[in-house]
């Protein structure tokens, strides 16, 4: 078990990386070849920067959009960020003052994202609206999510998992000074989980993390009076007329 | 009330999100272009046999050229956020009017062909060949979107439907499906020099007639002039503001602020059109073709400045893409922004106090302000944010006494789309358009009931037309709704105006 573990896990990260960079690069080289951005919108570079922040941090978007709807998403994706935080302290030796002041916040945000994960689910399932743009995978995804919080919750809050034994195992795998992996069945789901969940990340809809920061509509300038914005295609359009 | 053939939505006090009804609006489909529409703009006149090799073909090449179609492809999560924002949606109830299921019926096709879960697992993701049913749904709803964006003002990650509907139609044209009143209208650009078809020598009568019309009515010699070489200002404005009503009015606003500016300008029989239907069917190559007339024409006027008339989607061509698609233009004036709107030109001049206003003249309305969606989420006025908002209404509120604004959820860039833009504008379509029209016609009513309001202002010559013909649906008369530049007018007294024109006037407005 702790061979598959481990080859899934380097598997995974190597799909999760190249794949990931892979999507960045598509999305750098694909240009935008006229000013889409939507107004009112910061005529700066600066406030470009403020915009995507307070997209980025706040969802302010979909706060404009709905509010139930914003809270849940608040819940699960900063639940998750806490827990993703706590988490370094398995991949850091020794763990810095930082991640030990997460500590707590992290472990019952755990609670959070499950909520607001549940939440999601039932809005999905309740409204006709919902229901009808969901596809099987975006149900699958919130079920994959929340077992890996349930399965992850659980070793913090149910039945302990050897902590030290897991901490060897994943200091040896970023070391390849490969160690067991506790014999825990909690443990083993809740990874497999998370490496499944690596692995669809540049294939599927949770590429929604990456795009953000390439769409047009919101990373723009609003200059185009100002300045001229050509594309390179459109660019030799004009050489060939 | 007009007539309908289908059931004309009841209005309702409180707004309500309706529940899905599948299929509602699957019946209605726009005429389709015939083969010379087609190739006039370089199109195939019609489908051949392998239109599905061809249109897989085509969306590859596009998803290589618009980063905004690629990221949107991708990055929806069906949170639905969306689902509630479209008029289309809010007035038809067609499930495949909300946004995202729009949107969808490419990204199944994306994802069958251009993706790795698509091309192994298409039921989970909900993938699917493309097959003619899918290109049927192509054309019905693809052609049921006004390409507003006020689903991208929600959205999260600002997926903008418009940027897909756009790339959708270009797929449809280039194997041989397009819409005959889109591509029609820029045939006759090509041809004639305007969507309406009218030559150089009908033009002139026109503008000799308002000259005349003007004269008798003030007795002051405002020139509407046609192809003047030298003139300061090229005013580039949709051509339905030489005819229709009440976009007539605001035509003869824009001469009216022009003559008392002391300013010389010209319109050019050459580029005597602002609407730029390239948009509209996401053709980059028509819509610089379109677009190059205006700068052909500044060139052989030898015009100093560029100012846009009241439109809409014309704003946001002029404002957002003309430098991209005709600049640079280093040869016109540069104390001024390229292109300028007649709105930011007006503002300008009330604030210099070149106009003799007497707001009193336009007391026999309440108004309020339609913010047009491509002005209000596609561009800006002013060199501020938020101008697009704020400079129309300073001039309506320079020149009115009574102004009140509609609610907050259907004004500024949440404002709601007038029901026909983006090429939606042909009678075969007047189902869509009526239902479409609810969420404003809503917020109309509220302000109508609440404060008085009689009069609706608008700057875009679509949502003139449209409002005109479809308010009477809903129990309002076509002549409440008026241009911002019709109020300029009715308020502004000339330099020596004959002073019993002015009663004449005001009773004609009441009448």
């Amino acid at each position: 078990m702790s061979l598959a573990i481990t080859v899934l896990f380097y598997l995974a990260t190597v799909i999760l990386v190249v794949g990931l960079a892979y999507r960045i690069w598509v999305y750098a080289r694909v240009p935008a070849p006229l000013k889409i951005v939507t107004t009112p919108a910061p005529v700066t570079k600066a406030g470009v920067v403020l915009r995507m922040f307070r997209e980025v941090a706040f969802f302010e978007s979909l706060f404009k959009s709905n509010k139930l709807l914003w809270l849940l998403g608040v819940l699960f994706h900063f639940g998750l960020l806490l827990v993703l935080l706590r988490h370094l302290r398995y991949f850091i030796n020794p763990v810095p003052a930082v991640i030990e002041l997460v500590q707590p916040f992290g472990k019952y945000a755990a609670f959070a994202m499950i909520a607001g994960l549940l939440g999601l689910w039932v809005r999905r399932l309740v409204i006709d609206r919902v229901r009808y743009i969901s596809a099987p995978s975006d149900h699958l995804i919130l079920a994959l999510l929340l077992l890996i919080g349930i399965s992850g919750a659980s070793m913090t809050f149910v039945s302990h998992v050897d902590i030290v034994g897991l901490k060897s195992f994943t200091m040896g795998l970023m070391t390849f000074d490969w160690k067991p992996l506790p014999p825990d069945l909690l443990l083993v789901i809740h990874l497999f989980l998370v490496a499944v969940l690596m692995i669809i990340f540049p294939y599927s809809k949770l590429l929604h993390g990456v795009g953000v920061f390439f769409s047009p509509t919101r990373n723009q300038v609003d200059n185009p009076r100002e300045k001229r914005h050509l594309a390179d295609w459109a660019r030799k359009l004009e050489e060939n007329s | 009330m007009a007539k309908a053939k289908f059931e004309v939505p009841e209005l309702q006090e409180y707004p309500q999100v309706p529940t899905i009804e599948p299929g509602a609006m699957a019946h209605l489909e726009t005429f389709k272009a015939k083969p010379e529409f087609q190739e006039a703009l370089g199109f195939p006149g019609e489908l051949a046999e392998n239109w599905q090799e061809q249109a897989i073909e085509a969306m590859g090449d596009m998803l290589g050229k618009y980063r905004s179609l690629k990221v949107y492809m991708d990055s929806c999560v069906k949170c639905g956020a969306c689902t509630d924002k479209c008029h289309y949606y809010l007035g038809t109830k067609d499930p495949k009017n909300m946004p995202v299921a729009r949107q969808d019926l490419m990204r199944k096709v994306y994802r069958r062909y251009f993706t790795l879960a698509g091309k192994f697992f298409p039921k989970l993701v909900g993938a699917s060949d493309f097959t003619q049913e899918v290109l049927d749904d192509w054309y019905n709803y693809f052609h049921q979107c006004s390409q507003c964006r006020r689903c991208s003002v929600f959205c999260p990650y600002g997926i903008d439907t418009a940027e897909i509907s756009m790339a959708a139609r270009e797929i449809m044209d280039r194997i041989g499906l397009g819409d005959k009143y889109s591509n029609e209208i820029i045939g006759k650009v090509y041809r004639i020099g305007n969507n309406l078809g009218l030559p150089g020598p009908a033009l002139e009568d026109t503008l000799e007639g308002l000259e005349e019309d003007v004269f008798d009515e003030t007795g002051v010699e405002v020139k509407f002039p046609l192809d003047v070489k030298g003139a300061d200002i090229l005013l580039v404005t949709p051509s339905a503001d030489f005819f229709a009503e009440p976009h007539v009015d605001g035509l003869i606003g824009y001469g009216k602020v022009f003559h008392e500016a002391g300013v010389s300008w010209t319109i050019s029989s050459k580029a005597s059109e602002a609407a730029n239907f390239g948009m509209f069917i996401g053709s980059y190559e028509n819509m610089r073709k379109v677009s190059l007339r205006i700068r052909e024409a500044a060139l052989e006027l030898g015009v100093k400045r560029i100012v846009f008339g009241e439109c809409g989607h014309a704003w946001r061509v002029a404002y957002a893409f003309l430098n991209t698609l005709a600049g640079p233009f280093d040869f016109l004036d540069q104390n001024y922004p390229v292109p300028q709107h007649i709105l930011e030109f007006t503002l300008d001049e009330i604030e210099k106090g070149t106009l003799n206003i007497d707001k009193s003249l336009n007391d026999d309305m309440v108004l309020t302000f339609h913010d047009s969606c491509n002005v209000a989420r596609a561009t800006r006025m002013g060199d501020k944010p938020g101008g697009q908002f704020d400079i129309p209404r300073a001039v309506i509120k320079a020149v009115c006494n009574n102004y009140v604004d509609m609610p907050a959820d259907s004004i500024r860039e949440a404002t709601f789309c007038c029901g026909g833009g983006g090429g939606l504008l042909t009678d075969d379509l007047m189902e869509l358009r009526v239902k479409g029209a609810k969420p404003r016609m809503e917020a109309l009513k509220s302000v109508t009931e609440e404060y008085g309001v009689t009069h609706m202002a608008a700057i875009c010559a679509i949502c003139k037309s449209q409002f005109t013909k479809v308010i009477p649906y809903y129990g309002f008369e076509m002549d409440q709704i008026v241009s911002v530049h019709q109020l300029v007018s009715n308020a502004l007294i000339l330099t020596g105006q004959n002073s019993e024109s002015e009663e004449d006037k005001s009773e004609e407005d009441a009448a």
